[in-house]
């Protein structure tokens, strides 16, 4: 599958509780990041979860969040970030 | 929801950074997944095992210990699939606690 986002593309992850094997933290669901860096794609983990193959491939992307962003009360220095692996189907541009 | 799996950012205590040996059944089990994960089987893969523990519901996956979890979910999802049935499981369960009452 090609990439929909390229590197510095601002995104914001979809705030979404499905049942069953999600990778995607709750925590970070709602925030807004910038994709890092392309991965490759993968056969889909929350498809695979149930018995099923997973294609098509989902792209992954790394994710670079600002721990401002993440939590309200965030007490370490402005510039500090975290990185997280977010499927493509999480992810809505911003 | 927030699944009780996934704990980012919720109140927690110190991780026990210690390291400590595994029991033999516990390396048993992780073999036993990598042996059922293996692409000429391909019964259970590693998010399936996931699911399976997502879904133990909060008392018994706290109860459970990590090993426990494994071997759960393997049995459940081996279960679903056909490979056993529960009554050949009771039995062989039975029978393993038979023998090692003998033993002791």
């Amino acid at each position: 599958m090609n990439a929909a986002f390229a590197a510095g593309d601002r995104v914001k992850v979809r705030r979404a509780y499905p049942p069953g094997h999600v990778r995607t933290p709750y925590y970070i669901r709602g925030v807004t990041g910038i994709i890092e860096r392309i991965l490759d794609a993968f056969p889909n983990p929350e498809e695979k979860a149930y018995g099923r193959s997973g294609a098509p491939n989902q792209r992954l992307y790394r994710v670079r969040f600002r721990q401002v962003d993440v939590w309200p009360d965030y007490q370490g220095l402005p510039g500090d970030t975290v990185d997280i692996e977010i499927y493509q189907h999480w992810l809505e541009p911003a | 929801m927030r699944g009780y799996h996934d704990l980012g950012g919720l109140p927690a205590g110190p991780v026990d950074r210690s390291e400590h040996e595994y029991a033999p059944w516990e390396k048993r089990v992780h073999a036993l997944l990598a042996l059922l994960s293996a692409p000429s089987r391909n019964l259970v893969c590693t998010d399936e095992l996931r699911r399976g523990i997502e879904s133990l519901g909060e008392a018994e996956y706290d109860r459970l210990s990590y090993y426990e979890r494994w071997i759960t979910s393997i049995t459940n999802i081996l279960l679903q699939k056909g490979v056993f049935t529960t009554d050949e499981l009771g039995r062989k369960l039975a029978e393993i606690e038979q023998r090692e009452a003998k033993e002791s």
